[in-house]
């Protein structure tokens, strides 16, 4: 067991930045909202998969809607609320709760009222990454019922999905409802058993987004290479070094598509990398040639500062490094790849593995 | 658009009618004296404690050096390009006591005003908060109805406490800014002389940055509206009776009454007016603008004869903000950079203002970036003769160190790969080449030296505006249209001639995760200023 407090807040928004691919919302706001609880009721307990109580109730919350309307109409308690709902719904009190998305602002959302609630928070969760959509978390993937879910707003409105005939459905009227309510609402899940949660979350990725963190704050206080801290952290490989000298965006069906080119420098001077994205990186490809792909994870850092770079800043003549991270073994299975793999997010390539 | 010269192409190339600018810098205030596109004298001089007291020495030395004082009926308006309120922030001295009030119902309480800002501002404006019913939603639809009463109730607590200023917040007030008008008109009723910033008057969408902006212009107002009444009163006490403007963060001009209430606005503007001094110098609008100082170059660039904004939070005092910055890149390279042989370095240290006695061209014994200049025979400075007893390699491998660092800097800032003309400004200029990659060509203008103070003589007068829609419901045509007309509509009342007002920027930024096509559309609009203009 550990214990997130001021400190790790700040090194696990700079990880969860890292982790989110290029998407999943600046955590900043996060990190702000977790630490006014932590600084009035203290500290909030972590545990690992295996120090679960076998008896153990774990809601999974996070926020739901348009990062650019969470940074306006900020989100406050109210998944403390949706846990509360939850409980009042099925009877059972939650023992624990867990992130649904470590990728972005949903790393921090737990704590929230795991801080009001006294509860600890469990160090892993649903995506071991960032996705666009609620379907694509391994709870699902793996089978977890996804009903009845919670989805609640500022002002004290509940929506109750009672049942649905897929997680897909369930991400269909829930965001319906995120709209009425102004797109800034959060969403809990049915209550998971140890067992569920031992099986289907990916494990240890609280505690990988806070030494991610830290490591990016260690090598800039001594003036050190991030890139190799960050490398020194997480198995991974650097895919490229370069200077982005192109961003090509386009919006559908409220995605924000794109692609950015980058030439190569060092190393990779006279080749090229083109990445595609949509809300987050998706595929990688060196001269044509795929190079990385959906679910394993393409992160573009600032080459200096080793500073995640969400896909909306992306920009010419920002000097980039892009690291490939293997997904964790539960995204890489059939059925995950049939939800998150290249073909999913409508590319025709065949997962590739890309190997540390 | 216009294809030929600077957006200020409505001045003439010559005219009777006088504007003179003044650039209050950290180190020196600058002035110039323009008829139309014409600088007719300049003027540089110590920047004083006190402000007033340098500007006034710089306009003197432009209005009576020379062929005698112009008349005082051609002079047609004062520009002044002033920073000098930042100091009173980073030293917390003189600041109104101040509160926020934020409209914004049971949204957002969790972080409440002031939450992340340093504690001793925090400490000095004193930090009270209100949150009080009212805010919208995105689309526009209201969060709570707003509650008069909550807010006269308020108003009476804050006024009680003490309170000098209060800054108002409405959560998406830059979509809908009813809320923070109608707590305005409340507050002036309950006290005429509280100072009232208004959020969506100041910033963009982004509640904690836009909020912040709002009460550190709330603390600023005691000492702008003294800095406006000491400037005006002194161009009185100088027989010069004109109208006075202030130079904008975004290059635009504010009236003198809107400075005194909204002086965050005028925080960044020197990088802003030295950048559009050159381009309207060189006579080009997009270009890439490199500005050598003693110690730091600033690299940015120009897009339609405006500086490209920062899109990252910018932060005023340790105090997050999203104003609009110029997009700049500082490298720690100067005329004064130290040199150091064996490895070779340049910067970041600098002898600064002492170069006149340690640079060797001077006599002094420390090398810097300026004598390798002068060893190269790029410019004449000092004693050129000391200079040249320099190993001939260790002047060219740190001319070519300045080079790539400059060539970086400069790539950095471009938004496409395409060469673009490349003007140099700045007392450090003669460090720079004549040949850079990623530069069509290199521009030295004339008068460059005073291009922060003509940049504020040639402002003009804008309109912003920022606003989400549902393009599915408005079309985006139809939105994009009503957006242009209200940039429009805000430059002719902020004092633009109606007929020469274009619009100069369209952002699109499709809202990620909504359906309907939410699109925060931002629009602005420039004009030259009427019944000033120079004709």
């Amino acid at each position: 067991m550990w214990q997130i407090d001021e400190d790790a807040l700040e090194s696990i928004s700079i990880g969860a930045g890292i982790l989110g691919t290029g998407g999943g919302g600046n955590p900043y706001i996060g990190m702000l909202r977790a630490r006014e609880l932590v600084r009035e009721h203290g500290p909030v307990n972590v545990l690992d998969l295996d120090e679960l109580p076998d008896d153990s109730r774990v809601i999974c919350v996070g926020g739901m809607g348009a990062p650019t309307v969470g940074v306006e109409k900020v989100r406050g308690t109210e998944s403390y609320r949706a846990v509360r709902a939850i409980e009042k719904h099925t009877g059972e009190r939650a023992t624990a709760l867990i992130s649904g998305e470590i990728g972005g602002s949903n790393s921090l959302e737990p704590v929230i009222p795991a801080s009001l609630a006294r509860l600890p928070v469990v160090d892993g969760d649903g995506m071991g990454r960032a996705f666009p959509e609620l379907q694509m978390t391994t709870f699902f993937i793996y089978g977890l019922p996804p009903t009845p879910s919670a989805v609640c707003d500022e002002k004290g409105n509940t929506a109750i999905i009672e049942d649905a005939v897929s997680a897909t459905w369930v991400e269909r009227m829930a965001r319906a409802v995120t709209i009425v309510m102004g797109c800034a609402p959060v969403f809990a899940f049915a209550p998971m058993t140890a067992a569920d949660v031992r099986r289907t979350a990916i494990p240890g990725t609280l505690s990988l987004a806070r030494s991610l963190g830290e490591a990016v704050r260690r090598a800039q206080r001594e003036k050190g290479n991030p890139i190799d801290a960050i490398l020194a952290t997480v198995p991974g490989r650097v895919l490229f070094h370069g200077k982005i000298v192109d961003v090509e965006r386009r919006t559908t069906e409220g995605f924000a598509r794109g692609r950015v080119t980058i030439e190569g420098t060092g190393d990779d001077a006279g080749a090229q990398l083109v990445v595609d994205f949509q809300n987050e990186n998706l595929v990688a490809q060196r001269g044509g040639a795929l190079i990385a792909t959906v679910p394993d994870l393409i992160c573009i850092v600032d080459a200096e500062r080793g500073e995640p770079i969400t896909t909306e800043l992306l920009r010419y003549g920002f000097r980039v490094s892009v690291l490939g991270f293997p997904a964790p073994p539960l995204l890489r299975t059939p059925e995950a790849l049939a939800v998150v793999g290249p073909e999913a997010f409508g590319y025709q390539a065949v997962y590739a593995p890309l190997e540390r | 658009m216009s294809d030929t010269g600077t957006r200020a192409v409505g001045l003439e190339e010559d005219a009777k009618a006088l504007r003179v600018g003044v650039d209050v810098g950290g180190t020196n205030t600058d002035a110039v004296l323009m008829a139309g596109r014409r600088v007719l004298r300049k003027a540089k001089t110590a920047t004083t404690p006190d402000v007033t007291t340098g500007i006034v020495r710089a306009l003197e030395g432009v209005l009576a050096e020379g062929g005698g004082q112009p008349a005082q009926a051609e002079i047609q308006a004062v520009m002044l390009g002033t920073t000098h309120f930042m100091n009173a922030l980073l030293e917390g001295r003189g600041l109104a006591r101040t509160a926020v009030v934020r409209l914004c119902g049971p949204a957002t309480r969790l972080l409440p005003p002031f939450c992340d800002w340093p504690e001793a501002l925090r400490a000095a404006v004193g930090g009270h908060s209100y949150l009080l019913p009212g805010g919208h939603e995105f689309d526009g639809r209201e969060i709570t109805g707003f509650d008069d009463d909550a807010v006269r109730e308020a108003a009476r607590d804050a006024l009680a406490n003490g309170v000098e200023a209060v800054a108002l917040c409405g959560v998406f007030s830059p979509v809908n800014p009813a809320h923070e008008s109608q707590a305005a008109e409340l507050i002036r009723q309950e006290s005429p002389d509280v100072s009232l910033s208004l959020s969506s008057e100041i910033g963009r969408v982004g509640l904690l940055e836009r909020e912040n902006a709002a009460a550190l212009n709330a603390a600023l107002s005691r000492i702008a509206a003294r800095a406006v009444d000491a400037i005006r009163g002194a161009l009185a006490d100088m027989g010069l009776d004109v109208p006075v403007f202030f130079s904008q963060n975004d290059g635009t001009l504010m009236d003198a009454e809107y400075a005194a209430r909204y002086p965050v606005l005028a925080m960044s503007s020197g990088p802003t007016n030295s950048m559009r001094g050159a381009a309207f110098l060189a006579g080009i609008e997009d270009a890439v603008v490199v500005d050598v100082g003693g110690t730091s170059t600033d690299v940015g660039i120009l897009v339609q004869g405006f500086p490209r904004a920062a899109s990252t939070a910018v932060k005023l005092a340790e105090v997050r903000t999203n104003f609009r910055m110029p997009d700049l890149i500082s490298i720690a390279l100067g005329g004064g950079s130290i040199v150091r042989r064996e490895p070779l370095e340049l910067g970041p240290s600098s002898v600064g203002a002492r170069i006149t006695e340690e640079a060797i061209v001077f006599g002094g014994s420390t090398l810097t970036a300026t004598d390798l200049a002068v060893a190269a025979e790029r410019a004449e400075i000092g004693e050129p003769a000391r200079a040249r007893t320099l190993d001939a390699e260790l002047v060219e491998r740190g001319l070519a160190e300045v080079r790539r660092r400059v060539e970086q800097a400069v790539d950095r800032v471009k938004l496409s790969a395409d060469p673009l003309p490349l003007v140099l400004v700045g007392g450090g200029s003669v460090l720079v080449a004549d040949r850079l990659a990623g530069a069509s060509e290199v521009l030295r203008p004339e008068h460059a030296e005073v291009a922060n103070a003509i940049g504020a003589a040639i402002a003009q007068v804008g309109g912003e505006v920022e606003k989400v829609y549902s393009l599915e419901r408005v079309g985006r045509l139809e939105a994009l249209a009503a957006a242009k007309q209200e940039a429009l509509r805000q430059a002719t009342e902020a004092g633009a001639q109606p007929d020469g007002v274009e619009v100069v920027e369209v952002e699109e930024v499709p809202l990620t995760y909504l359906p309907g096509n939410a699109t925060r559309i931002r629009v602005k609009a420039v004009g030259e200023l009427g019944g000033h203009r120079l004709t």
